[in-house]
């Protein structure tokens, strides 16, 4: 039962948390947090736990958000109806992209993607119809609750709170089925994962489809809590890297890692930006390149590995869940 | 053939012939240590820079801005070697390209930060004006880049195929412990090809600086256009390069006149897309 103690205690501050930091600024930002944390934790399945380094993520955030924001100024929807919409799209786009791709070996995946969602980023900035360079927008004056706009980060808060709990939900059922054997048997050495006679194609492939859905959900969010979505906020491959730092600072194939990457980051991003105005936003990302560069030089598991690895010879039942 | 294509294309084969130069530095660090160098782009600009500050600060043209492009990149080749690439390269995958992604996320941005967002540019006459050739208009700037790119990666597929030194870059490529058996120490001849991988991309930077729109982002439009052309062209082979690189500036200049300077970036990443899909060893590679 010891290894349930952490997480308890994280569950019940993130519950409290709006609570007790109650201005506008830190329910905003504790929002922002989770959101993050469900983008990195969806990113992890593929990217964590298949190993998998997708750089071009964004897209499916992209679908959501588009979805989104299309059911409203497309069909006069709740943005919420968007929501299955780029679930579908997520996942068909995932398919055609992931059964050729997840063939070849890791470094063509990951180019394969950045050509993906740069191809999609440039071809919505030229269409008309999903508003171009200047994007969609969502419902300015909320007509029900369904439109789920608020003035207050609250309502989001504990929306993407729940969330984040399905998603990791998911990922953890996913590790302890099958399918989390043989990514991870996958992951330590595919050839002889595929000896043994684990399906690694369609296992990847599997997983990259569950990623891409619960990616999408995340960009639906992302669009309904800022009530737009634009080329460069949707599509644009920053978006995606800031998602893989999150998980990779943390911890990349680990369940929590991603939720401790956004905790740190998003507070950095969104301190620096105050701090620092316009001006910040290239230097942000100089400390982005240099925090990953740092990482996969010297602590290519993340932060989390730090304790796992010490905590690894005093609890037994820890071991067969070790990556 | 209208006369307005030939151009296009003559225009597409000097701008190619700079793809294939940068591109063959990439193919030579893949090829050799089966490592991808996402910031390969980002290299490029970073020569572009070079060249754009040699200008602004000391009035000098390419014949100045060139070699020093090329001597600044060559070292930083040798810095991201044994800082980064040596500690990554028997890392997990998620390390390596992790790695050098950061690598091209702190350039990229240091120079945004340090030179802003906006489009920078050389004045239009740097290389003396146009020539004009049989009713063919050319830049002096594009023949000079053309030319000096074809020439230098022809000298670099000597180098390695004909010389000493490139004989023992393959050895090290092929088997590292054999070759360190045979007295060449793999650790120096990968930094010298780091040292000319990156190098390649500061010449190919300075060279595209006096007719391309400079700014920190163009690295990532540049550094998936290496990666087609070293994906067309096969891992490893810089004759592979040379030929896809020559094809894709045609095929990139003929969609930006055939079907709008739009779309020539969409129709590259497409047939990138095409190539991993249906052809992952390339035109001429082996896998």
């Amino acid at each position: 039962m010891r290894r349930w103690i952490w997480p308890s205690v994280v569950a019940a501050f993130a519950i409290a948390y709006p609570l007790l930091l109650s201005s506008p600024f830190q329910q905003r930002l504790g929002a922002l947090v989770l959101l993050y944390a469900i983008a990195a934790s969806a990113w992890n399945i593929v990217g964590g736990y298949a190993g998998q380094v997708s750089v071009g993520h964004v897209v499916f955030f992209g679908c959501g958000a588009y979805a989104a924001m299309g059911a409203y100024a497309k069909f006069g929807l709740s943005p919420l109806f968007g929501i299955p919409g780029g679930i579908v799209l997520a996942v068909g786009l995932a398919a055609i992209v992931g059964v050729p791709t997840l063939r070849l070996s890791g470094h063509y995946f990951s180019m394969a993607t950045i050509a993906v969602a740069e191809t999609m980023r440039l071809i919505v900035t030229n269409t008309e119809w999903l508003g171009a360079a200047v994007g969609l927008s969502g419902p300015t004056v909320p007509r029900n609750i369904f439109d789920l706009s608020f003035l207050s980060a609250l309502p989001y808060y504990y929306l993407f709170l729940i969330i984040l709990a399905i998603t990791l939900a998911i990922t953890w059922w996913m590790t302890n089925s099958r399918m989390g054997f043989y990514l991870r048997a996958i992951k330590d050495s595919e050839r002889a994962a595929r000896s043994l006679g684990a399906p690694a194609s369609r296992t990847k492939l599997y997983a990259y489809m569950l990623s891409a859905a619960l990616t999408s959900v995340a960009g639906a969010l992302y669009a309904m809590m800022f009530g737009f979505v634009d080329p460069e906020s949707g599509l644009g491959i920053l978006i995606s890297v800031k998602i893989l730092i999150m998980a990779a600072l943390g911890g990349a194939g680990l369940l929590f890692g991603p939720l401790v990457g956004a905790a740190i980051l998003v507070p950095l991003e969104e301190i620096s930006n105050s701090w620092l105005g316009g001006k910040g936003a290239g230097l942000t990302f100089v400390v982005y390149g240099a925090i990953i560069v740092l990482i996969a030089r010297f602590q290519p598991g993340g932060l989390l590995s730090l304790l796992t690895r010490r905590g690894k010879p005093k609890t037994d039942t820890g071991a067969s869940h070790a990556p | 053939m209208s006369f307005v294509l030939v151009q296009v294309i003559v225009g597409g084969l000097l701008l190619g012939a700079v793809y294939a130069l940068f591109s063959s530095g990439l193919t030579l660090v893949w090829g050799m240590m089966n490592i991808v160098n996402f910031a390969h782009g980002d290299f490029v600009m970073l020569g572009m820079y070079v060249a754009y500050v040699v200008y602004t600060l000391m009035g000098g043209g390419p014949l100045l801005g060139a070699p020093l492009a090329t001597l600044v990149l060559a070292t930083l080749g040798i810095v991201v070697y044994f800082g980064l690439i040596r500690g990554i390269m028997k890392g997990p995958m998620l390390a390596q390209i992790l790695g050098t992604f950061g690598l091209a996320l702190l350039l990229r941005y240091s120079v945004f930060w340090w030179f802003g967002a906006n489009f920078l540019s050389m004045p239009p006459n740097i290389v003396g004006g146009t020539y004009a050739f049989a009713g063919l208009r050319i830049e002096a700037s594009r023949l000079l880049a053309g030319v000096v790119a074809l020439l230098v990666t022809l000298g670099l597929h000597l180098l390695l195929t004909r010389t000493s030194l490139g004989s023992k870059m393959l050895a090290v490529a092929e088997d590292q412990t054999a070759a360190q058996l045979m007295g060449i120490r793999p650790d120096t001849m990968q930094a010298i090809a780091w040292a000319i991988a990156a190098g390649a991309t500061g010449l190919a930077g300075a060279l595209i600086a006096n007719f391309f729109y400079i700014v920190p982002t163009v690295g990532e439009t540049l550094g998936i256009v290496a990666f087609v052309t070293v994906s067309l062209g096969g891992f490893g082979s810089v004759p592979g390069a040379l030929v896809a690189g020559l094809l894709i500036g045609v095929i990139e200049s003929l969609s930006g006149y055939l079907i709008g300077a739009i779309y020539k970036d969409i129709v590259v990443y497409v047939l990138f897309l095409f190539f991993l899909w249906f052809r992952p060893q390339g035109l001429m590679g082996k896998m």
